[in-house]
């Protein structure tokens, strides 16, 4: 299975190089962007066939090394 | 008093270390991250700087090697681990110390000399420094910007955890003097047993009067004391 996992930063936690993108942005003339948050995208591909283990174990790599939970949250994008 | 001083691809600043451990006559060994013993330690050194590239998050893929295991193993029963720069980077990720080391505030890596107001000296780190004394250290990151949650904030303010805070020359603790960014200025943290310092800034860096300064050498000396 591959499974799309995306990590961004928590809304609490300052997000410098996002802010940074978007005040390029808005001076490229994107006076509609309000704002931007970036984060990382990751693709895992597992020798697993069943769809609620595979959850399971990018949940349990996320909890253990992906993702550091106090500054990230993550969302399992898709699994195919 | 036997050190370690553990290595990992992209430490930079082991050799810094261990200078500065053997003036002051530690015996020290350096460790290679894929050795799984320890020699007997009396402290352990976790140097600065970019194991691994600062793949995925910096410290994050150190803190998962062979030795930090028996580092890891050793913190838990008391024994004195000093982590500094990517040290301190890393000792988060293994969860041995709380919060998060963010980029910088201003984006950018910040090579320069600060002053560090010295706020616990009820530790092994500490014991030769004053309370609120002024010390001039060396700082040289990218992602030092001390984030943690509310909780823990307020766990390690009120329990003296806070080892020291970017300050001014006359001690003066501002969002100015604040040179990343960090919560509260916070430039280095203890654990709950104080037996564990994670810092930003390099003591190693400041150990000879004749060359650029010795305040860090109180830090080494306070470990032999």
């Amino acid at each position: 299975m591959i499974i799309s996992l995306v990590v961004t930063l928590k809304k609490s936690v300052l997000d410098p190089q996002g802010k940074t993108i978007q005040s390029t942005l808005n001076n490229m003339g994107y006076k509609s962007l309000s704002n931007l948050r970036q984060g990382k995208y990751f693709t895992i591909e597992l020798n697993e066939t069943d769809k609620s283990k595979a959850e399971n174990i990018v949940k349990e790599m996320c909890e253990k090394l992906l993702v550091n939970q106090i500054i990230e949250d993550y969302k399992i994008d898709s699994i195919k | 008093m036997n050190s370690s001083i553990i290595v990992f691809p992209g430490s930079n600043c082991d050799r810094d270390m261990q200078v500065a451990l053997e003036k002051l006559q530690f015996k020290n060994t350096m460790v290679w991250h894929k050795d799984s013993v320890l020699p007997k330690s009396d402290l352990i050194v976790i140097p600065g700087g970019f194991s691994y590239g600062d793949y995925l998050r910096s410290g994050a893929i150190a803190s998962k090697s062979n030795i930090l295991k028996e580092v890891i193993k050793l913190a838990n029963t008391g024994v004195p681990i000093l982590g500094v720069c990517n040290g301190f980077q890393i000792l988060i990720e293994t969860g041995l110390l709380k919060g998060a080391l963010l980029r910088n505030r201003s984006l950018k890596f910040i090579s320069t000399d600060v002053f560090l107001k010295v706020e616990n000296t009820e530790n092994k780190f500490c014991s030769k420094l004053k309370k609120n004394q002024i010390i001039k250290l060396n700082i040289a990151h990218n992602e030092g910007n001390y984030f943690t949650d509310k909780e823990h904030l307020k766990e390690i303010e009120n329990n003296g955890l806070v080892a020291f805070r970017y300050c001014d020359a006359s001690g003066t603790v501002s969002e100015k003097t604040n040179i990343n960014g960090s919560i509260n200025s916070i430039a280095g943290i203890f654990n709950s047993n104080k037996n564990i310092l994670g810092m930003m800034p390099h003591p190693e860096r400041m150990i000879n009067k004749e060359i650029h300064g010795d305040d860090g050498l109180s830090i080494f000396l306070s470990l032999i004391s």
